[in-house]
């Protein structure tokens, strides 16, 4: 953003963060490591009161944005805290006047996270009002409201920075948590804010997730849809006024969103998506300020949301089910089990003509070359075929056990059986069958297998005697 | 007082503005141009995503040559702005995540990365001025040196003027032509893939390729504007225009230009009014003494402009705006009104029965059909005049012929039809049957001749 280098969230330094080397000159770049004893402080919440109250406050923030941010995600409306976030600035600002025109401290934190609340909601309300009375897209409405805000917020801010008593300076480094510490009174009214939001969700968890998973539905059983979803939006708003301070307005988007996302790939179930997604909040929260408390110049912030992004990386790539590592895995499986079944069927066909004789090389070179396979697929296909006592090959030779015949005249059979189908009920000419034919014999089940019998033995044609149709394999 | 406020620009002397002002017309001319394709594949956050991401391309670039070289600075946020886009797509595709909370996800890591690694620069005495980069400060390519009048600017040699043309403006331009280039080379295939991506690879256009490509183009207006503009405008800009635009017109040759439009009003309203506004109030004496500001933040008060001009063309568009389409829905509703009334009349007419008092009709309706000359008013009562019966047994044609397809096509039962045939016989739509009675038995009315 414009701000950026002004939205530095602030460092969580407080009296708990006097044990660190500040660079003492501008060449000073050595860096001092905690020691343990320091680190266990810290870690164990002895650390001083200031630094405590700070590390509680941003974990139970953490919990908050975690669990709200289920609810948006399963919403689909993960960027809708980006607008709400932005739209918050001109508020701030806003506030910030009216109270120093009136003669009250200006910079008073309630104060600013009211004004914060009331743009924010206004933003939101924007969002909803260009959605439903425009033909403007989610994503132009979200973009709009944020810039245009945000753009207000810059003008007002400007305005502030030549007012003669309000430290225009103070203003935004405050905002942005540049220079100003957090004291432990901020910390607990954002503790508190996390707290409420946190209760609040529990208590409509139901009311949400119906809401998420099938609005319509949900609105004919005569729910207060419109309702329900606004309370959601304004739990948004409360976490995001509650993490402006701590995080930053930009940074507060990541603790909305990362979590709920990594979460989600490790689980279908909503409760538990719930309690994972404010598990790996919460510990965001501790470690980001935990870190930032023990190094110099690691700005909260930045630090909880790298820390959740680690965690993101970590979900993404090794989560059981919707991993990434997972998926390649399934599908190399699968592609070697196809690879396996064209061998095994190749040494059916063979032992079918000439019984007891091995599969020769020269056929086995054949099928490689017509599947194009290199040398570490058809390892690996050697080595699917030997673990799972279906074959082995030597010497060129490839030998299978019974089991591998019996795979392979399965695999001849269900090819046959498709063919077949096609021919009788899909209309498909037989010399167009075996391309897509190929594709499926693999993976037929065993259901499928007799509703083909059946349709096949009904039409008059004897399934268990399959005709070759066209081009056989 | 700065010179740039001191100058009357309602003398028409642009002077030290002209800079500044020229450099928001190229950057939201380019932002608003390429806009328009993202506003159509509804990826208009996109902008918004690269330009937060852009921070750790930045900072690691300077950190890396510790100079602040605008070309390594340019290379360092481009890659990263790419980079950004690959992730993004990565995340969505490899992930199976939702498109708006992938871009959340990456967009926010980068930054928190770009966060982190500024103060570690700033711990190893490398000062990074990115400030006036990220910032926008338009003020700041204002010209001190220009000839108080236009006329003196015209009477500038061409090397003295170009002399005189700050980077950022040169920057600008070349990126602006760049993407006008963009656009205009590849008009048919950026339409083609923004309206249908499955057609445009069935005819061999690839979608994937256009939208790498507007990508890219995107970044660089991004990274190029950035530092005279700053973000929030280019973000406001990838958007505010191609939204008004999409309000106010239904075919995109239209839509691109009345976006440019809106884009060069924009940044002209927006930027007069951030230097003229505050000097006016505090002369009408409106501003509280405590403000010294003559002027406020320009990139700030253009996207605030744009954002008013969003507004007003979804109020006033003639053809999507709120207030039309009130008008259109309560026009509809006064015909319907006066449809009703006909066809209630007639009603009685095939009956022989005596019309029911005027005092039982609705008003408006009576006023309208009158005016029309489809009824006449009596002492008691009203009655249809000859067209008035026209036009009535026309719609209730319509009427019955809907019953009767609602009975014979749809299979609803026959004392399901009437509310439904109620609504139906409003619309132009008539259903095509040689029925001669409707299903409750009451006779079609003939097609006038």
């Amino acid at each position: 953003m414009s701000f950026s280098l002004t939205t530095i969230p602030l460092t969580l330094a407080g009296p708990g963060h006097s044990h660190n080397h500040a660079p003492t000159s501008l060449t000073d770049t050595t860096d001092t490591w905690p020691t343990w004893s320091e680190t266990l402080n810290v870690l164990t919440l002895q650390a001083g009161y200031n630094t405590t109250t700070v590390l509680i406050s941003t974990t139970l923030l953490g919990v908050a944005a975690g669990i709200i941010g289920v609810f948006t995600l399963l919403r689909k409306r993960a960027l809708m805290s980006d607008a709400l976030a932005h739209a918050t600035l001109p508020g701030i600002a806003l506030a910030f006047l009216a109270a120093t025109l009136l003669d009250f401290n200006g910079r008073s934190l309630p104060v600013l996270l009211a004004g914060a609340t009331v743009t924010g909601v206004l933003g939101v309300l924007a969002v909803q009002w260009l959605l439903r009375h425009t033909r403007l897209r989610e994503d132009a409405a979200i973009g709009l409201v944020l810039s245009v805000f945000f753009g207000a917020g810059a003008v007002l801010l400007s305005l502030i920075q030549t007012m003669q008593t309000g430290n225009a300076a103070g203003l935004s480094s405050f905002i942005y948590g540049k220079t100003a510490t957090l004291s432990a009174d901020d910390a607990r009214l954002m503790a508190g804010i996390a707290v409420a939001a946190v209760i609040a969700a529990a208590l409509l968890l139901k009311e949400f997730s119906l809401v998420c998973f099938n609005d319509a539905f949900a609105k004919v059983d005569g729910w207060p849809v419109s309702v329900i979803d606004l309370l959601m939006m304004s739990l948004v708003v409360f976490v995001t006024v509650a993490g402006l301070q701590a995080v930053g307005l930009i940074l507060v988007i990541a603790m909305l969103i990362i979590p709920a996302v990594s979460a989600r790939f490790w689980t279908q179930r909503v409760v538990l998506l719930v309690v994972l997604a404010a598990a790996i909040g919460g510990l965001c929260g501790y470690l980001g300020s935990a870190i930032s408390a023990l190094l110099p110049r690691q700005p909260a912030g930045a630090v909880i949301v790298l820390t959740s992004g680690v965690i993101f990386l970590f979900s993404m790539l090794v989560a059981p089910s919707r991993g990434i590592l997972a998926a390649s895995l399934r599908r190399l499986r699968l592609n070697l089990g196809i690879a396996a079944d064209h061998l095994l069927e190749l040494a059916y066909l063979t032992y079918r003509d000439r019984p007891g004789g091995p599969v020769h090389a020269d056929a086995i070179d054949q099928l490689k070359r017509k599947r194009g396979w290199g040398p570490l697929v058809s390892l690996l296909v050697n080595l699917h075929i030997k673990q799972r006592g279906l074959g082995r090959s030597s010497d060129g030779y490839f030998v299978p056990t019974a089991a591998g015949l019996e795979r392979g005249r399965q695999v001849c059979r269900n090819h046959r059986l498709w063919e077949q189908y096609l021919v009788s009920y899909a209309d498909i000419a037989p010399s167009h069958l075996d391309w897509t034919v190929d594709q499926v014999e693999h993976v037929l089940s065993g259901e499928i297998v007799l509703e083909l019998e059946a349709a096949l033995e009904t039409n008059g044609i004897d399934p268990h005697k399959p005709k070759a149709a066209g081009v056989s394999a | 007082m700065t010179p740039l406020n001191t100058l009357a620009l309602i003398e028409f002397a642009p002077g030290p503005d002209l800079f500044p002002l020229l450099a928001a017309l190229l950057a939201t001319a380019t932002c608003g141009l390429l806009g328009n394709f993202l506003v159509l594949r509804q990826q208009s956050l996109m902008g918004d995503a690269i330009s937060h991401a852009v921070l750790p391309g930045l900072v690691i670039a300077f950190i890396i040559t510790s100079s602040r070289n605008p070309l390594l600075m340019f290379g360092g946020a481009a890659i990263a702005g790419l980079v950004t886009v690959v992730l993004i797509e990565a995340v969505k595709k490899l992930g199976r995540v939702e498109p708006g909370a992938a871009m959340g996800v990456v967009f926010s890591i980068m930054f928190a990365l770009g966060v982190l690694l500024i103060e570690q620069a700033a711990a190893r005495s490398v000062e990074l001025h990115a400030d006036c980069v990220l910032y926008g400060q338009l003020e700041t390519l204002a010209w001190f040196t220009a000839p108080p009048t236009l006329l003196g600017v015209f009477q500038l040699t061409p090397a003295e003027f170009f002399a005189a043309v700050p980077r950022q403006v040169w920057t600008l331009a070349v990126m602006a032509a760049l993407a006008l280039g963009f656009v205009l080379f590849f008009f048919k295939e950026l339409r083609i893939a923004a309206f249908d991506p499955g057609l445009a690879t069935a005819q061999g256009i690839s979608a994937g390729l256009m939208h790498y490509l507007l990508m890219a183009f995107v970044a660089a207006a991004t990274v190029a504007a950035f530092e005279a503009v700053g973000s929030i405008l280019v973000i406001a800009m990838l958007i505010a225009p191609a939204a008004t635009a999409r309000l106010l017109t239904d075919r995109l040759a239209p839509q691109i230009t009345v976006s440019l439009l809106a884009a060069a009003v924009a940044a002209t309203l927006g930027y007069l009014a951030a230097t003229t506004i505050p000097l006016q109030l505090h002369a009408l004496g409106v501003l509280p003494s405590v403000i010294n500001g003559n002027s406020v933040n320009a990139a700030g008060s253009i996207t605030v402009v744009a954002g008013l001009l969003v507004a007003a063309a979804a109020l006033l568009s003639p053809s999507h705006g709120l207030i039309a389409r009130s008008l259109r829905r309560k026009h509809l509703g006064r015909t319907a009104a006066v449809d009703d009334l006909l066809t209630t009349l007639y009603r009685f007419h095939e009956l022989n029965q005596p019309n029911p008092p005027a005092t039982d009709l609705p008003t408006p309706a009576l006023k309208t059909a009158t005016r029309n000359n489809w009824i006449e008013p009596t002492p008691n009562s009203v009655t249809l005049t000859d067209a008035g019966l026209v036009r009535a047994a026309a719609l209730l044609r319509k009427h019955r012929l809907w019953e009767d397809y609602l009975v014979t096509d749809a299979g609803l039962l026959p004392d399901h039809v009437h509310d439904a045939a109620e609504q139906f016989e409003h619309l132009r739509l008539e259903p095509t049957s040689s029925a001669t009675t409707d299903p409750h038995g009451k006779p079609i009315p003939q097609r006038p001749n």
